[in-house]
């Protein structure tokens, strides 16, 4: 070690900087990548099942899953994610024209889980239980722990339109909720291609 | 103090406790030295839990069938509870929150140079959700049925069929427990990780950091990156253990093999989680008694980067004769040698910082020397078995349990008393007594390799884990053996006599021991410039909060004459004050502070109320 390294010129420390990313964002980014390793888990799971089970998948005798209506759901779903880009846009250049597309992220998405709702009042009719199969069982602790995560979601876009509409809504509590909205969103469609198809 | 910004009281309910009651102090404190302490002691009483099981369970396999004092018979039952728990209460009640959560808490925002932690309440709320968790675990073993006793990796279908756990409501609730202890240190790994990017003092570069922060940061992010399969992986358990579904029963479809592989890419990882804080620790401590530079402060941080992402990728070896295709074992086989090296490495690395250094065998020195010495042997018998051809033999067998506590104590115990004796003048503003120390040093060292020592031959000559009694195994019962499983329980009962004499110095020590100066080891990171103990808020009752001009362990520096060169002074020549600087720069001033972090929901709370007095 040379004298220089120690004595190495150093910027004149200044008060405090700005964070990078606000904290709060920086925290739901950590949290939602826990939570991409979750869903990672149980796809690895799902994947492992499928492909060992012997008599194809669904197995047979097994009520079909509904393919058309859940695809039109995904796209409420995937549009309820736009609604919330554009919030998020606008936010920034005037905050009170978020209150629409803040409005619509929220419809949507409760449109979205109602949808389930009924989707799955409908398989349980048909006899698709979670005890009857591994497929069954899979499908719904998957899909419910989606809409479980698509519920705290929506509580999330309402606390943020509460404030926005009181304005004390922040930046980046915005693009927090965003983070996690943004993410039950896109954990969707794989979800999708997995499971139903 | 400038503190008493207007905006604190916006909250409504939330902030209006009339006044500071001791259980407002010590229950319901966001200071994060308080919960620090609260993590602390709250481990240390699963410790004593976890090896009074201990003590419980070797009885019974030194003197089997007999009554053991303070406990009476030890049914097959109670031997398989206690066992698990044991396993489950060392590693996720007393590792992980004692060297990560407590040392975490307490250290990172006073080496860092700020007040707190970034979003206080939510520590708050880590802490006494990990309280309720320990609690849960605790009352599993009084249900009907009795504990869990399906061992501390739970594999089905032992633990999701209650006809052979036999343990309907313990398995369970055990499930629970570990599952509420997870959420609880994702609350506080996120805390701690968003803490060292954003809270940094001033002029604190990413390699100005000191060592054990980075360790404790790196071990939150592979906490966080691995425990996500793992609660998939918990919740299907139980789902199939009360709901009826048939994730791991191979008779419906399922696979019980699924569990294994969730588990161990959690598991793996996890024991990196407790290594490196251990050896974050550790390389505080061998600088500053060494009185050398640590060597390769780069090097051991790209190491254990590497270490973590290694980690990884090779999880598979606890699963070698689980049914796994051979060319898979192959594959794992190489990943688990190559993670061999970086750890080897840091050993090195240590050994190389303690080359040629003063170094002064004070009580937290020589444990510090003793995990470095302990860990190689764990890590050395971890080779043979990583190699699949020879773990075939000792998979399951005893040299499997001695080779993990060689791991696991250096870091679970000796890392701990490590950080504990070191860090107790700033905890508790008071000093151990040394000679008791370093007794009590020796009568748990030697004690510990005369208990694994004899683990490690009954495990070659084939001495099966998790067996009740060896009485009904003639092979494994002959007069030699059990000599040697004598010998071990008999230095269990040696060790935690000792341990005794740690506790009357410890809690001596917190009332009447000598008192400590600011600095009293001359070292150099910002933890040192607080009062001992540290003043709430940390730094804010001095003239400014700290600004750091160098690295963490500039010792010996050849233009000083004093030989160590804190962090926080300021280059000779240069007033302390930050000179005239171009930009109009705002003075790291707590107000200040407060102000930028208005919108932050959590951060503004408690500075102000705790501190007003
Ligand atoms: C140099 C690095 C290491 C290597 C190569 C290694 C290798 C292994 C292997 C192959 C096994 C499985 C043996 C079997 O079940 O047949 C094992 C078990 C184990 N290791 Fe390590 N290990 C290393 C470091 C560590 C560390 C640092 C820890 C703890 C902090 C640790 C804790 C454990 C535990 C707890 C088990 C037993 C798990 C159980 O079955 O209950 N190991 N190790
Ligand atoms: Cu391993």
């Amino acid at each position: 070690m040379t004298a220089s390294t120690a004595a190495r010129p150093r910027p004149i420390p200044r008060g405090k900087r700005p964070p990078l990313i606000p904290s709060n964002v920086l925290a739901m980014v950590l949290f939602t990548l826990t939570e991409l390793m979750f869903f990672a888990g149980l796809f690895s799971a799902f994947m492992v099942a499928k492909g060992m089970a012997t008599d194809g998948w669904p197995p047979a005798g097994q009520p079909r899953l509904p393919v058309e209506e859940t695809a039109f759901n995904t796209v409420a779903l995937l549009a309820s994610g736009v609604a919330l880009y554009i919030a998020g846009r606008r936010f920034s250049v005037a905050p009170q024209s978020a209150k629409m597309p803040m409005l619509v992220a929220i419809g949507l998405a409760s449109f979205f889980v109602a949808f389930q709702g009924v989707e799955w009042v409908q398989l349980v009719g048909e006899g698709l239980v979670l005890s009857t199969s591994t497929h069954g069982s899979f499908f719904y602790v998957m899909v419910g722990l989606h809409a479980l995560h698509a519920i705290i979601a929506i509580f999330a876009l309402y606390w943020a339109y509460r404030r926005l509409k009181a304005e004390t809504l922040v930046k980046s509590q915005l693009t927090t909720v965003q983070v996690f909205w943004f993410f039950v969103v896109g954990v969707w469609p794989v979800l999708y291609f997995q499971i139903y198809l | 103090m400038a503190t008493a910004a207007p905006h604190a009281h916006d909250h409504g309910h939330d902030d209006a406790h009339p006044e500071e009651s001791w259980v407002i102090k010590y229950l319901w404190s966001t200071d994060h030295k308080i919960i620090g302490l609260q993590y602390l002691f709250t481990g240390m009483a699963m410790a004593i839990i976890g090896g009074y099981f201990a003590y419980a369970f070797r009885m019974q396999l030194a003197f089997p069938g007999e009554s053991v004092p303070t406990y009476g018979v030890v049914s097959p039952a109670q031997y398989n509870a206690m066992v698990t728990n044991h396993g489950t209460i060392m590693i996720f009640w007393v590792a992980m929150p004692v060297l990560i959560a407590a040392f975490g808490n307490f250290l990172i925002p006073l080496m860092l140079g700020c007040d707190d932690m970034v979003f206080p309440r939510i520590n708050r709320l880590s802490y006494q959700i990990f309280l309720l968790s320990a609690l849960v675990l605790i009352a599993s073993f009084f249900v009907p049925g009795g504990g869990f006793g399906g061992a501390w990796t739970s594999y089905p279908p032992l633990s999701s069929e209650a006809g052979y756990s036999l343990t309907p409501l313990g398995s369970t609730i055990w499930l629970l427990a570990v599952a509420l202890e997870f959420v609880a240190f994702l609350l506080g790994g996120i805390n701690f990780i968003t803490t060292t990017m954003n809270s940094r003092a001033p002029g604190m570069k990413y390699t100005d950091i000191p060592m054990v922060v980075w360790m404790i940061v790196l071990a939150s992010i592979i906490f966080m990156a691995s425990v996500g399969p793992l609660i998939a992986g918990a919740i299907m358990l139980l789902f199939d253990q009360n709901l009826g579904t048939h994730f791991f029963d191979p008779t419906a479809g399922g696979d019980p093999l699924l569990w294994q592989h969730l588990f161990w890419f959690f598991g793996h990882p996890e024991v990196y989680v407790v290594l490196l804080p251990a050896m974050g620790i550790v390389a505080e401590i061998i600088t500053t008694f060494a009185r050398k530079k640590l060597f390769g402060y780069k090097t051991v941080l790209y190491t254990a980067i590497a270490t973590g992402i290694l980690s990884f990728f090779v999880w598979a070896h606890h699963q070698f004769v689980a049914g796994i295709d051979p060319r898979m074992a192959n594959l794992f086989t190489a990943t688990t040698v190559l993670i061999s090296i970086p750890i080897a490495e840091m050993c090195f690395v240590y050994i190389g910082t303690l080359y040629g250094g003063s170094i002064r065998f004070t009580t937290p020195m020589l444990w510090a020397l003793a995990f470095i010495f302990e860990f190689l042997i764990g890590g050395v018998t971890g080779i043979f078995l990583g190699a699949s051809g020879s773990d075939i033999y000792f998979h399951d067998t005893y040299f499997v349990l001695a080779h993990f506590h060689y791991t696991f104590f250096p870091i679970a115990i000796i890392g701990t008393f490590a950080a504990l004796t070191y860090w107790f003048p700033k905890m508790f503003g008071r000093h151990l007594n040394e000679s008791l120390g370093k007794i009590h040093f020796w009568g748990t060292v030697i004690p510990f390799n005369m208990i694994f020592i004899p683990l490690f031959i009954l495990g070659v000559g084939g001495q099966h884990r998790r067996i009740y009694s060896y009485e009904h195994f003639p092979e494994l019962f002959q007069p030699w053996q059990q000599d040697l499983r004598v010998m071990a329980t008999v230095s269990l009962l040696v060790m935690l006599v000792f341990q005794a004499l740690f506790l009357m110095n410890f809690f001596y020590s917190i009332f009447k021991g000598k008192k400590a100066s600011k600095n009293p080891y001359n070292a150099n990171t910002l933890e040192w410039l607080a009062d001992s103990p540290p003043a709430h808020g940390n730094f804010l009752h001095l003239a400014e909060m700290p600004v750091v001009h160098r690295g963490p362990y500039e010792f010996n520096h050849p233009d000083r004459d004093e030989d160590y060169w804190p962090q926080w002074l300021p280059p000779e020549g240069v007033s302390a004050a930050p000179p005239a600087d171009p930009e109009p720069a705002a003075d790291p001033e707590p107000a200040d502070e407060s102000a930028d972090q208005d919108a932050d929901q959590d951060s503004d709370q408690d500075s102000d109320e705790e501190s007003a007095s």
